[in-house]
Formats: C-alpha cells, sequence, structure tokens
C-alpha cells in the first residue's frame, strides 16, 4: 500500500546533513511508492529544497521565519506541524540528531502518535514497515512496528544508505507560510566547539582517542592518521574529563553515536557507555598497551602496544598506501 | 518549589543480556537507577535546597522499583511515588509511561519536573519530552546546567557538543545530561531515615485510567541478540610488520580502506 511519506531536512552552517539524505531512503521505503515530501524549517533554507530532490524527495515544502533562525522545540513544532496539517502523511522520518531526538516526541505527543527513535534499518516485511533498534546500549537489538498513528521514526546517522543523487531530478519547492508565536524557550547563546573537518556522527572514519593519548599534544598522532585517511577525531569520555579534548569529540552514550566503516581506539580501554557509541561500526580496530582491555572484545584487529609508536607507524604505512593504489 | 523527578528502574549497565523465550530474561540481574536519572535527583535536591520546597521521585515500574525509590529518598528527596502497573498493562511503549506520568502530574501544580535524557535500556529519550508535551509545557532536553531566578530559568543544553543557553520560565521540564552535576551517594543516616519517608503506591485506577487510555502505539516483534562477533585478531610478531598486516588486511580483506 502507498502512503505519503514526510522527511524534515536538517541543515547545519548552510547545508543539509547527510542524515537528512538517508532519512529521505528511509522514507522511500516506508512510502511503497508513495510521494515522499522534503520540508524545510529555518531563516532562509528554500535554496536547499532542490538538494532534497536530488537525493529522492519528489516534492518540498519550505517553512521559512525569522524566528526560525535557530531551532527551538516550539518554533520548529509550529512549523512542521503546520506541514503535517496541510499535507496529512502517513509516515514521518527525521534524523536521530540533537535536532530529531527534541523535536520527534514532542510532535508524537501532540499527535497521539506511536515513534521509533534511532532506527538503524527499515524493511516492508510481512505487510508492515519494521524498524530495527538497538536497545541495552548496543548489546541488544529489537524490530518494531507502529501501531497507532503515523509510521514514525528518527534513523540514525550513517546506517541507512542514501539514494544516489540525480542532479537531473527536478521537483516543486513551495511555502508555506506560518505564524510562528509564543516561543517559551530562547536561545540567549550559542557556543560553538572545536568541530573542525568532517561531522564526526557522519564520518567513514573516526580515529578516537581515550586516556591513554595522555595529553592535549597527545591527539597529535591521531589527527594526522584522521587526516591521511579523510576521517574525524573522536575521544573517549576520559579523555574529555582529563582535558585533553572538548566534549564536542565525545563519543558513547553521552555523546556522540558513530557508524564509521573504520574506528580506530587508541588508548581507549572500552567501557560500556564508550561502546554504546560506536560498537555498530563495520570495523573496529584497537591499540592498546593493556592485552586484557575490554576494546580488544569487540575489536576485529588489535595491536597490543603503545599508541605512540603504532600511530605514527600506522599513519606512514597508509600514506603509502595511498601512493600506490 | 514543588519539585518532581522521572525515575526509570534499569538495567545494572553492565549487565550481560540473555535471551529467554524471545525476551530479555531478567532473572537474577541487578538493577540501579537509570543513571541519567541520577543527575536529575540530585540536580532536584541542589534545587530544593536552594529555593525550598519538595522534592517528589515518580517512577512507572512494579514491585521491585521500590527498591531504586527508597534509593532515592535516601539521596534526600523528600517523597516517593509508585505507580504500579504490573497488574494492569500487559504491553506498553513510551506513549504508556508518559501518558501515565502526565496522569499523575496534571493537576500536582509542579513547578520543575525533571528526568533523565535517556533511559540506558530502551533509550529512546521520548519520555520526558511527550510528558511535557502533554502537560503542555516548555521543555530542555540534555541540560548540563540549570539556574533559576524567580520564575526564570536559564539552562545550558548539550547539542552534539555545542552548547545553547536558554532563557525559559517555570513551570518547565528538563532532562539531564552527563555533566550537569555530581551525584551523591546515599549516607547510612539517609538510609535510615528513608525507610521512614512516604512512598505511596498507585495504579491505573487511581489515576481514572483504563487500559485502552495507555495501549501502547507501537510494538515489539522481535528481540535478538547482535550475531557473536569472532574473536578479534590480536596481531603478533615485530611491530613494524604487526603495522604493515593491519593496513594490508584493513585493505584486502575488511576492504574499508
Ligand atoms: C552515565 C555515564 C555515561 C558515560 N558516557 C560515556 C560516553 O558517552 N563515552 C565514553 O567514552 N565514556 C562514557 N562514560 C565513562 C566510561 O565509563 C569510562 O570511564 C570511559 O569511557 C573511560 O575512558 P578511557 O577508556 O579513555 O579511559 P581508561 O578506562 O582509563 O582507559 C585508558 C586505556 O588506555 C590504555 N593506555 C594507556 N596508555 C597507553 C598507551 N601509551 N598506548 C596504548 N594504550 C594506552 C590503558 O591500557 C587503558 O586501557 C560514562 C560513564 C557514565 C557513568
Ligand atoms: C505498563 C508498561 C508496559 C510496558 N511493556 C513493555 C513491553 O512489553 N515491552 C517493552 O519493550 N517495553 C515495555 N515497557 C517499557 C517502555 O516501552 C519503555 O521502556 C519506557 O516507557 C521508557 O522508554 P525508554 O526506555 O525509551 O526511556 P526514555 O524515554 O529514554 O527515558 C527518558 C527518561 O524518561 C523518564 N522515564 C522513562 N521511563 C520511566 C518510567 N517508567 N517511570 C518514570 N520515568 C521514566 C526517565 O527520567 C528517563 O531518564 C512498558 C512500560 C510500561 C509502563
Amino acid at each position: 500500500m502507498s502512503r505519503k511519506v514526510l522527511v524534515l531536512g536538517e541543515a547545519r552552517d548552510g547545508s543539509l546533513r547527510n542524515v537528512s539524505f538517508e532519512a529521505i531512503a528511509a522514507a522511500k521505503t516506508i512510502a511503497e511508492g508513495g510521494e515522499v515530501v522534503g520540508v524545510l524549517v529555518g531563516k532562509a533554507v528554500s535554496a536547499l529544497g532542490a538538494e532534497l530532490v536530488h537525493y529522492g524527495a519528489d516534492r518540498v515544502v519550505v517553512v521559512e521565519d525569522e524566528k526560525l533562525t535557530q531551532y527551538t522545540s516550539d518554533g520548529f513544532a509550529q512549523a512542521l506541524l503546520a506541514v503535517i496539517d496541510q499535507e496529512k502523511p502517513a509516515g514521518l522520518v527525521l534524523g536521530h540528531t540533537s535536532l530529531g531526538k527534541d523535536l520527534s516526541p514532542r510532535i508524537a505527543g501532540r499527535l497521539s502518535s506511536g515513534l521509533i527513535s534511532d532506527a538503524t534499518a527499515v524493511e516492508v516485511a510481512g505487510g508492515n514497515i519494521v524498524f530495527t533498534r538497538p536497545i541495552y546500549s548496543g548489546k541488544a537489538f529489537e524490530k518494531k512496528i507502529v501501531t497507532d498513528g503515523l509510521i514514525f521514526a528518527t534513523v540514525r546517522p550513517n546506517n541507512i544508505t542514501p539514494l544516489a543523487k540525480e542532479e537531473s531530478k527536478t521537483g516543486e519547492v513551495s511555502s508555506l507560510s506560518v505564524e510562528i508565536k509564543d516561543l517559551r524557550a530562547v536561545i540567549k547563546e550559542v557556543v560553538r566547539k572545536a568541530t573542525e573537518g568532517v561531522d564526526l556522527s557522519e564520518a567513514k572514519v573516526v580515529i578516537s582517542g581515550g586516556r591513554g593519548v595522555k595529553s592535549e599534544e597527545g591527539f597529535a598522532p591521531l589527527k594526522e592518521l584522521a587526516q591521511v585517511l579523510g576521517g574525524a577525531v573522536g575521544a573517549s569520555r576520559g579523555a574529555c574529563d582529563a582535558d585533553y579534548c572538548d566534549y564536542s569529540l565525545q563519543i558513547g552514550q553521552t555523546g556522540k553515536v558513530v557508524t564509521p566503516d573504520l574506528y580506530i581506539a587508541c588508548g581507549i580501554s572500552g567501557a560500556i557507555q564508550h561502546l554504546a557509541g560506536m560498537s555498530n561500526s563495520k570495523v573496529i580496530v584497537a591499540i592498546n598497551k593493556d592485552p586484557e582491555a575490554n576494546i580488544f572484545k569487540v575489536a576485529d584487529y588489535g595491536i597490543v602496544g603503545d599508541l605512540f609508536e603504532v600511530v605514527p607507524l600506522l599513519t606512514e604505512e597508509f600514506k603509502k598506501l595511498k601512493v600506490h593504489s | 518549589m514543588n519539585i518532581y523527578v522521572l525515575m526509570k528502574r534499569t538495567f545494572d549497565t553492565e549487565e550481560k543480556i540473555v535471551l529467554n523465550g524471545g525476551k530479555i530474561n531478567e532473572d537474577g540481574a541487578e538493577f540501579i537507577i537509570n543513571p541519567y536519572d541520577e543527575y536529575a535527583i540530585e540536580e532536584a535536591l541542589q534545587v530544593r535546597d536552594a529555593n525550598g520546597g519538595e522534592v517528589t521521585v515518580i517512577s512507572v515500574g512494579n514491585e521491585e522499583t521500590e527498591k531504586q525509590l527508597r534509593t532515592a529518598l535516601a539521596m534526600g528527596a523528600d517523597k516517593a511515588v509508585l505507580i504500579n502497573t504490573e497488574d494492569d498493562v500487559e504491553n506498553g511503549d513510551q506513549f504508556t509511561t508518559a501518558k501515565i506520568l502526565a496522569e499523575y502530574l496534571k493537576n500536582k501544580e509542579a513547578d520543575l519536573i525533571l528526568g533523565g535524557n535517556v533511559a540506558i535500556d530502551g533509550a529512546t529519550g521520548q519520555v520526558g519530552p511527550r510528558v511535557a508535551e502533554l502537560l503542555n509545557i516548555p521543555y530542555v532536553t540534555t541540560i548540563t546546567k540549570l539556574e533559576i531566578d524567580g520564575t526564570n530559568v536559564t539552562v545550558t543544553r548539550d547539542v552534539e557538543g555545542d552548547s545553547e543557553v536558554i532563557a525559559t520560565s517555570l513551570p518547565l521540564l528538563v532532562t539531564a545530561q552527563q555533566g550537569l552535576n555530581e551525584p551523591r551517594y546515599p549516607s547510612l543516616p539517609g538510609i535510615m531515615k528513608a525507610k521512614k519517608k512516604p512512598l505511596d503506591e498507585l495504579e491505573l485506577d487511581d489515576l481514572d485510567l483504563e487500559e485502552d487510555d495507555v495501549e501502547a502505539k507501537t510494538k515489539t516483534i522481535e528481540i535478538y541478540l547482535p550475531p557473536k562477533k569472532e574473536a578479534g585478531r590480536v596481531l603478533t610478531g615485530d611491530l613494524n610488520d604487526q603495522v604493515k598486516e593491519l593496513v594490508h588486511l584493513l585493505h584486502t580483506e575488511a576492504k574499508v580502506i
């Protein structure tokens, strides 16, 4: 049965996040041939509409307002609910990002709908739209369906493959005017931290450092390796608490959840809260001087040794590989 | 101030997960207060101590949940409420829990409601915002700082490592992120006192709710454990050779580079 599905596109620093394209792919599955409508909410975001179409949306509805310059749950909820009211979709997909986590339960609450959060896969099975999601810090998985309300889900970044980009695809980008009022919580200040380079939650390669890195300078060899591999640098809570790096690099239950193709953990013991943020990675490499470290239990490959010796050697070896291929 | 904390009893973080008849086996497992709810409780106590008032910790659960509620009382909460659904509801989800909590809270005139940003077992992070929406009060999620001045509130919120400073007002619901505070341990006198503090137990009936009112809107059709990973390969030999081998394996076997 085909159905109409909405996808909220999420912009960061003026461009769409990858997870929005992944959400479109999920929406396509849910729609079963029905229409997929992108939604953009912000101050001046309509220019991004075309890209949502290139990644598979059939058309896009834009809500623009000065009061939507920054995300607030009140402002964005009003905008998204107005689009839902106009479009009357049967499904809705958001990224499981800070924004998606904050906004989706509110929309579900308002519409008295089921909501499946943090889905890592979606499929049509036995006449149902079935979502897979990790539970118990990734120690188990559950398959769930929505039984009442919208087929509503948030999708974990880097897990669902986006559709191939078709630059020639066109679709209508229309705007809906919504009166945004009564913002009960307003942002006074945003303190942006590090996050230079590749967005950690979308990176294909993540090089992560823990307390074993020992100092802020200790991250230098990791950064170099990340650069050679076109990856991002991450960290454990231990490294963040010790002030070796900023909390914006933290991976785990409290920090970011990452699912790269390659995760290299350097000087990280492998506490369950850390594993919760990375155990879904395709390939995990552990570098730790303690052969008993828990991280080796989840690693595909391990080197027992001093990271300050191993990491620079790895960087050299990858450089050679790049030259050869 | 009238302060409420939403608390979930969860599996201990370190607990191994075993399936039994397609369900998570709870026999013999250790249970704890959801770690993020400990931050919520601690913050509630600090707000009360600075502003006066009372802290009530509420949990939707079963008889066993009494233990974690007693721990919250031992930390210093004034009252605890257990909404025991064991006999009434078989299958619930985040809607169920939020609906029950909101129904309990709706005429309590709460000034501040605190919860965890996520439960470490179910891990949806839905319950807090759903409760706020049902009560029609503002909410701020994943907070790392809370300052209250009369009815004005300034909150710092963690947004994927960046932080936002938000101005809002009471009544308000917030969800706690790690970094908000250092939760205290219950003291021995605290534990003694907790035994005499009020712990009310309610059922759906007491909230004028029928089973239908709280029927889940999602359904779990399968629970499974991730495929057992083959033991990883710990490389051996000369370090230079190990590094060469690793790069080779990543390139040709794992094909990720
Ligand atoms: C509610 C809660 C939430 C949490 N959330 C998170 C989270 O989101 N993310 C997270 O990471 N943690 C989280 N934690 C903390 C977690 O429990 C661990 O304390 C933390 O992950 C440990 O960090 P670490 O592995 O860097 O440090 P350690 O456990 O101290 O490990 C350091 C490792 O480095 C190795 N080492 C030392 N020197 C070298 C060297 N020269 N070369 C190679 N190896 C070396 C050691 O052998 C050791 O294994 C949370 C905790 C709680 C209670
Ligand atoms: C009657 C009933 C039957 C259920 N049956 C099933 C079932 O059959 N299968 C199944 O998988 N799950 C069942 N559940 C559990 C339910 O699906 C969720 O685990 C629960 O509602 C919380 O969702 P979460 O774990 O995602 O928490 P999150 O939304 O991640 O929790 C965030 C915060 O909300 C608050 N919170 C969450 N849960 C509670 C609570 N119980 N009491 C007080 N505060 C809370 C805490 O502050 C917590 O930190 C049932 C729950 C109830 C109430």
